[in-house]
């Protein structure tokens, strides 16, 4: 194929702007992780946005951060959290996914129109509330875990691809007599590794970003996960440094901005780390959901 | 003959005798779909049967049972309420932003990357570009803070226009931009993979087809890219509209402050206000949520109507 002038012009162009978008998307994570870094007094002073860190590097932000108890307390809330609720969220996510995808099931039309509906039409946050507070699940660890945590969407993405493979595999053991619990384990889980990859870490992700509904059914600090101090320390910026731990006034406000960049950087490093080597399932699972959902 | 009648007997059993047949098969699988039912008759049928608090006065003390039935008064009370226009403009123009921007920004983003030849700069690109779907909405939420405060790049650069020193976020004139521009940031990188995979299976023998007959590459952009990108378009705008009306209410809530109220609060935001934020009033919030949940339904459902007639592509 003959390169013209202008197919070359064009692909410059291109590769610049794609550049600069990519450069858009890591700006502010790199300012956050400069800023995690700086002297906090130069931070302080500091407005807008760092692309190198101010004055010699320094960790002790990070070192505050570690050794604070309600962090310390609230990453293992999040870590608790997360697998108690990925756990049953996969669970359920696959058992399912499975009963969906078996054919000659008299009611399965009326069971998925059941579980599609809850996407078009849902009774809204109070009801919800209260059919939470009913249950007494409020301030307890299941209204962090329970409410959210299958959806529809990852219910589709995996009955699709358990749809996918050869119906002769799993007949075969049929015709042994082989019941559907030991079908689902022996045979089409070990096959949809890559799928299970991408529902767990769909579900993961989503406990450990998630936020708003625990500060709705949790009103106990003990509990908060990860992301609700989070909210208190970026967001609503209360005094909650100095309120929890007994500081001195002064140097804790003087190292409250860094503080700050430590917590949300400690916060993102596991999903920095693991997303580069998951992202390529995750392309996948979008990519069947959408193709077939 | 015995046979026969066998055949025509089996095929005659009654919905109540082939129901039971069915259940004595598939009992165990059944029984696998069992825990998934429960979860959605809890948190979402349930929740559902709720809504006629809307149409009570509730009393958490009283419950759903014993709660004094009012009819439509929260609906009437919420329509004559001064800020029933604010709310509904608001989440309109909020949605209608979103979809303005960010639907043909992702087109031509997926596009671009589509011509893009050197597979390593391209999961570069893609890569990098995913990273911010993983980012929770608080960081977000406070990375916005940053990047609009007074004294940063972008508040600078429009204060060169404006000539005044002020954050973005303080202003109500700008929270809505502020809003859908950092949601295509984060977002960008997620909703260009189903473009992107919908471009890698348009049949590659059309371009060569186009190529000997002397198409340029904006020609076969043009004749064989677009057309055959048009379904999965169509789908996604589809679930675009169907989504108009939910908002990410949650970043609103992050996101504004007494002084934008009058261009950030949408109605999703007010309910959680009115209800479980600021107020306890439980039955005005789930008749505000009930209305919004019908209107949003009627946007799915004309929609996916829509969509059928013209375009031959539906969800269901």
């Amino acid at each position: 194929m003959k390169r013209t002038f202008g197919d070359i012009v064009f692909s410059v162009i291109n590769t610049l702007i794609l550049l600069l978008v990519s450069l858009a998307c890591l700006l502010p994570i790199w300012h956050v992780f400069c800023s995690s870094v700086s002297q906090p007094l130069m931070l302080n002073a500091y407005r807008g946005v760092l692309t190198w860190p101010l004055g010699t590097w320094t960790f002790a932000g990070y070192n505050k951060v570690l050794h604070t108890s309600y962090i310390q307390q609230g990453y293992l809330n999040t870590l608790i959290y997360m697998v108690i609720g990925t756990a049953i969220g996969t669970v359920l996510t696959i058992l399912a996914a499975y009963g969906l995808s078996r054919q000659n099931l008299m009611f399965k039309k009326q069971i998925n129109f059941i579980i599609t509906f809850t996407m078009l039409f849902n009774g809204g946050l109070v009801p919800t509330y209260m059919v939470i507070r009913n249950f007494k699940m409020l301030d307890t660890i299941w209204a962090i875990v329970l409410p959210y945590c299958v959806s529809v969407f990852n219910i589709m993405i995996m009955r699709s691809s358990f749809e996918s493979i050869p119906s002769s595999l799993t007949e075969a053991a049929e015709i042994d007599g082989a019941g559907h619990l030991r079908i689902l384990t022996r045979i089409v889980l070990p096959v949809s590794k890559s799928i299970l990859a991408v529902i767990v870490l769909f579900y993961a992700v989503q406990h450990w970003n998630s936020w708003f509904h625990t500060a709705l059914y949790v009103k106990n600090r003990s509990m908060f996960p990860l992301q609700l101090w989070l909210r208190e320390i970026v967001i609503a910026e209360t005094s909650s440094v100095n309120e929890v731990d007994a500081l001195d006034t002064s140097a804790a406000n003087q190292i409250r901005t860094l503080f700050k960049y430590c917590v949300i950087m400690i916060s993102i490093i596991p999903m920095l780390v693991i997303y580069p080597f998951v992202q390529k399932y995750f392309v996948t699972g979008v990519m069947i959901g959408s193709v077939k959902g | 003959m015995q046979k026969e009648k066998r055949a025509l007997q089996k095929h005659q059993r009654t919905y109540g005798q082939r129901a039971k047949r069915d259940l004595q098969k598939n009992w165990s699988v059944y029984l696998m779909l069992l825990p998934v039912l429960l979860f959605f008759i809890i948190f979402n049928y349930l929740p559902m049967g709720g809504v006629i608090m809307a149409f009570q006065n509730y009393r958490i003390r009283l419950g759903l049972l014993h709660s004094q039935w009012v009819g439509l008064d929260n609906f009437r009370r919420f329509f004559s309420s001064i800020y029933f226009n604010r709310l509904l403009t608001n989440t309109l123009t909020i949605g209608f932003k979103d979809i303005l921007y960010s639907f043909p920004i992702t087109i031509i983003f997926a596009l671009l990357l589509n011509e893009v030849r050197v597979t390593a700069f391209k999961r570069v690109v893609q890569t990098v570009t995913y990273l911010p779907y993983f980012i929770s909405l608080v960081v977000v939420c406070g990375m916005v803070m940053d990047f609009t405060e007074q004294g940063s790049a972008i508040s600078n650069f429009i204060g060169l226009f404006t000539g005044k020193q002020e954050s973005l976020l303080a202003n109500p004139k700008y929270f809505q931009e502020v809003f859908v521009i950092s949601g295509i940031w984060q977002g960008l990188g997620y909703g260009v993979i189903v473009y992107l995979s919908a471009l890698g299976s348009i049949d590659e023998s059309l371009y060569e087809a186009a190529r000997i007959d002397g198409a340029n590459r904006w020609q076969q952009t043009w004749h064989i890219t677009l057309p055959g990108l048009a379904s999965t378009c169509v789908i996604m705008l589809i679930l675009k509209i169907g989504s108009f009306m939910s908002i990410n209410y949650q970043k609103i809530i992050l996101l504004y402050n007494p002084a934008t109220y009058e261009k950030a609060d949408v109605i999703t935001s007010y309910v959680y206000r009115v209800s479980l934020g600021e107020g306890t009033d439980y039955s005005y919030g789930a008749a505000i949520g009930l209305f919004n949940s019908i209107i949003n339904l009627i946007f799915v459902v004309s929609a996916n109507a829509v969509s059928r007639r013209f375009a031959e592509t539906s969800l269901w």
